[in-house]
């Protein structure tokens, strides 16, 4: 489903956001990044992040303290 | 892009925990697609120099988190900042938490533009082969152009 995959787990502020950004960079209009993390201060961090660059958070989750997020890279 | 947010930073300390801020949150502005600015003076220039020694002291620090209570005549002791600062470099590894190196090398391929303080760079008699390539050299009033035109300043 995801076009690309990150794992940023283990890694706290601010470099799950750096290395998505870093892998959007990369990545085409529409295409979809899926990103593992388990700072759970991403939950939030993510939201503003697609709040404020345009890019679209189709999906964030939790399990077992593992935080999934899908990212549609804006147009 | 004229419509590109701004962000204005002047970094003033030079211990390794308050190397972090700035760059924190100059690559997090960067990544949220700002235009960053860092102006560096005084002890903010340890943090720019080639070859940094960042330390971290408890003295005169109460709010730093000791594994065991440590009275202000043991923290002045020799080794003390050494031990302190290996101490947190380990826990800030094993947390997960980016080393200041990571966090600055990320800032300059983001393109965080960096102004080192001639005047503090004098003061304390650094030189320009010291200090990281790629800065540039300037005073207060080179910061206040950059400011008057950001729209967030910070001091650090």
């Amino acid at each position: 489903m995801a076009d690309s995959t990150l794992d940023a787990k283990g890694l706290n502020c601010p470099l799950p956001i750096l290395r998505a950004k870093k892998a959007l960079k990369g990545m085409s209009t529409g295409q979809v990044l899926a990103i593992e993390a388990t700072d759970p201060g991403s939950a939030k961090d993510f939201e503003s992040f697609c709040v404020q660059t345009g890019n679209e958070l189709v999906k964030a989750s939790e399990n077992n303290g593992v935080f999934y997020y899908e990212i549609k890279k804006k147009g | 892009m004229s419509n590109q947010k701004k962000l204005a930073i002047i970094a003033t300390k030079g211990t390794l925990d308050f190397a972090y801020p700035p760059l924190i949150l100059a690559t997090t502005a960067a990544a949220l697609d700002y235009e960053v600015t860092i102006f560096w003076t005084f002890y903010g220039l340890q943090v720019v120099k080639k070859v940094r020694d960042l330390k971290i002291s408890p003295l005169g620090n109460p709010g730093m988190p000791m594994p065991v209570p440590m009275p202000v005549l043991v923290q002045i002791l020799p080794g003390m900042e050494a031990m302190a600062t290996v101490m947190m470099k380990q826990k800030m590894a094993g947390k997960g938490v980016a080393s200041i190196d990571t966090l600055l090398e990320m800032a300059l391929e983001s393109d965080v533009k960096m102004i080192a303080c001639q005047m503090t760079v004098d003061l304390f008699d650094f030189k320009h082969e010291e200090l990281i390539d790629g800065l540039e050299y300037a005073g207060a009033a080179r910061f206040f152009e950059i400011a008057q035109d950001a729209d967030i300043t910070l001091f650090i």
